[in-house]
């Protein structure tokens, strides 16, 4: 039976008749069915917005869950890194002291040797010579006295002044000679006193570098402990360095894979003629497999050299070895890359000579004769250079695969954290929706069955009315009023009803 | 536990050789059919630099034949070169330089033959990428795709081009097809029949400036 069919079933060949009989027919099941359609509609509302928010609510604890590990891994790993750093610090202070401040007791000695020397020399050149006594005075006064002619008299004057003079003379000559003697002694004493300036400013250095030290060690404790202490501000500047480190580290090791796929292409065609340039691995030439294998080994050569040297902890097995095993480790690693990086130059330079053929047959192809260039050996030298370079190069990569790697974990659990909040707060509005979607279905429901939902009220209050009217009837009879009355008057009066 | 490890290993090992295998083979091989009838040899000049371009394009593993189209040409005789190329790149750069200097000594002697036998090139040319087992196989026509065949040959029954590409390179008008030229497009619409209803691709290029279309896969 077709659509068409059933819509004229109860007045065939009149389509527009039947519907309306249909509708009708709808509309009166529709109310009929009103109270358990309601019903329905809202259970089923309410059954999607709850099943909704406990969704919700089992994912926003799976987020407070993991936004509490984040938090711990954070935080223990900013302490790792800060006990790292203090270490590193305080063995600095270490050797500061112990190549520095270890020979300060011989220090002290010449500092003391210095002083005493400087001190005995300021003693005897404080011995100050006595001022020559005042003979132009004396000398002037004889020289004023007369002799009255006495030839005697003006003799002996004459020998005086000259005694006096000379015994001037003498006394000043003795002063000077005393002086120059002093000034002498104040003269070694400058050497000396330069010596200790320079001891002393060394020293001074020394403690200041020392203080600048115990600053940035204060600075660090004073992390650690907010660390310790688990603090939003702690968190938060741990989280940023975190995102800081990642994006950094991601885009150094961006272009380290640049520097892997430079290596590889200078690699690639020789190896071709190492191991064939037909056969192949899956989708790739067996020659790209071999190229890539040999990178991708000196750089796994290259990150245990790192590890060994202790630039890096990425692997905790080789930290933890035995220094002098770690050491062999480290030479065994060195000389593999450095014999990796001579195949690898010797390879770039067989490649040049591929080149070199191939350009030679294309030309001779092309119909082409031309020469040589002059300065190729310029790219040979280049080429083979670069291969001897690079996987030394490709080494640092392990510096920033670790801050990468570690980084990694906090930013990949801030989208984990990001991402589940998100979708909570999705069904959260996916529950709300299938709610409101409850409402206005019930709403469409009474709009579409509003006629015989009016005539319906339409009767209830009538019905009202006319309940009200019989109710005012029976009141208003005299009857009843007189019983009012006399309730009224019990209600006053209670001792008359008794 | 060890035993876990052992179970683990191996499953590791088994998946990845079974990874590595390739069932299909990435080598090409490439049959150019040289028509050597009539007046066409004045085009051979043409189909010199399309070898030689082709011997610049190769790679190691590859494989490549040229052999005259003449009265009879499903024959060893008709092949003037052929070759796979070495695994090496230097090695595989030195044959390119004799199989050059095989083509050159060829167009120098060459000889006009009174018939054109396509169909016998044909046959001998899936016959060569056959024993080759390349993965893309080619086989590329110069010609005017203007069959002559001798009295007595038989050439009128279905030819195999099973995922063969066949490219018609500088198919040339003739002067009777200047008069009508429903006789040069019958003429391609019946190998172009020929090759795709027995599972082959067709394609004509007769701009030999677009050479670099020759290997790729037909549309």
């Amino acid at each position: 039976m077709t659509f068409s069919e059933i819509m004229e079933i109860w007045w065939p060949g009149h389509a527009g008749a039947s519907a309306i009989i249909w509708l009708m027919i709808i509309i009166i099941t529709m109310w009929l069915a009103r109270t358990p359609a309601h019903r329905a509609i809202k259970s089923f509302s309410f059954i999607i917005r709850n099943a909704m928010r406990m969704t919700a609510h089992s994912i926003t604890s799976l987020e407070k869950h993991l936004e509490d590990r984040n938090r711990e891994v954070l935080l223990n790993n900013g302490l790792e890194e800060t006990e790292r750093y203090i270490e590193r610090e305080f063995q600095r202070v270490e050797d500061v002291v112990t190549r520095d401040l270890s020979g300060y007791p011989s220090l002290q000695r010449e500092l003391k040797d210095q002083i005493t020397k400087i001190d005995n020399d300021y003693r005897e050149s404080s011995e100050v010579p006595p001022m020559p006594q005042n003979y132009i005075e004396a000398i002037d006064s004889v020289s004023k006295i007369k002799g009255n002619g006495d030839p005697m008299v003006t003799r002996i004057l004459g020998e005086i002044q000259t005694t006096m003079k000379h015994n001037s003379e003498k006394e000043v000559a003795e002063y000077r000679r005393s002086s120059k003697e002093r000034h002498s002694l104040l003269k070694t004493m400058m050497p000396y006193w330069r010596n200790l300036s320079k001891t002393l400013s060394s020293v001074e250095k020394k403690i200041v570098g020392l203080e600048d030290r115990s600053k940035v060690i204060d600075a660090q404790i004073e992390k650690y402990e907010q660390i310790m202490a688990k603090t939003n501000l702690a968190e938060r500047v741990l989280s940023s360095s975190a995102m800081t480190q990642f994006f950094t580290s991601g885009l150094v090791l961006l272009i380290a894979l640049l520097g892997v796929y430079v290596n590889f292409q200078l690699i690639a065609l020789p190896m071709s003629e190492m191991v064939g340039g037909s056969s192949r691995l899956g989708p790739m030439r067996a020659s790209d497999v071999a190229a890539l294998v040999l990178v991708f080994f000196e750089i796994v050569l290259g990150l245990f050299l790192m590890e060994a040297l202790q630039i890096t902890k990425l692997f905790p097995v080789i930290s933890s070895l035995d220094d002098k095993l770690r050491k062999n480790m480290m030479w065994v690693a060195f000389i593999l890359l450095v014999i990796f990086a001579g195949i690898e130059s010797s390879l770039a330079y067989m490649r040049d000579l591929l080149a070199a053929d191939r350009e030679a047959l294309t030309q001779s192809l092309a119909g082409v004769i031309v020469e040589a260039p002059e300065f190729r050996w310029i790219t040979t030298v280049g080429q083979m250079t670069m291969g001897f370079i690079l996987p030394f190069a490709l080494m640092l990569i392990a510096i920033p695969l670790e801050s990468f790697v570690h980084a990694m974990r906090t930013v990949l659990g801030m989208v984990g954290v990001f991402l589940l909040r998100a979708l909570a707060f999705a069904i959260r509005q996916l529950g709300s929706l299938a709610s409101s979607i409850g409402h206005i279905i019930l709403n469409v429901y009474d709009l579409i069955i509003f006629i015989p939902l009016k005539i319906e009220s339409a009767f209830k209050v009538k019905n009202t009315e006319s309940a009200l009217e019989e109710k005012k009837e029976t009141i208003e009879s005299p009857a009843v009023k007189s019983q009012a009355v006399v309730n009224q008057d019990e209600q006053h009066n209670p001792s008359v009803s008794q | 536990m060890i035993k876990k490890i052992q179970i683990a290993v191996t499953v590791f090992l088994l998946t990845a050789l079974s990874g590595c295998s390739d069932p299909k083979s990435h080598a090409t091989s490439v049959m150019l059919l040289l028509d050597t009838s009539g007046t066409y040899t004045q085009e051979l000049n043409k189909a010199q630099s399309i070898i030689n371009y082709l011997l610049g394009t190769m790679n190691s593993g590859d494989s490549f034949a040229v052999a005259r189209i003449d009265s009879g040409s499903f024959s060893e005789k008709d092949i003037v070169a052929k070759m796979t190329f070495d695994d090496r790149p230097s090695a595989a750069n030195t044959q390119k330089r004799t199989f050059q200097a095989a083509i050159n000594k060829m167009v120098d002697e060459v000889k006009s033959s009174t018939y054109t036998d396509i169909s016998g090139g044909m046959l001998q040319a899936i016959e060569f990428l056959e024993e080759t087992g390349a993965g893309n196989r080619h086989i590329l026509v110069f010609s005017d795709m203007k069959e002559e065949i001798p009295k007595g040959h038989i050439r009128d029954f279905p030819i195999n081009f099973k995922d063969v590409t066949v490219t018609a390179l500088n198919v040339t008008k003739l002067r009777t097809d200047n008069v009508d030229p429903r006789e040069y497009m019958t003429r391609i619409e019946n190998w172009r029949n020929k090759v795709e209803s027995s599972g082959g691709y067709w394609r004509v290029l007769n701009d030999l400036d677009r050479v670099e279309k020759i290997l790729e896969p037909v549309d």
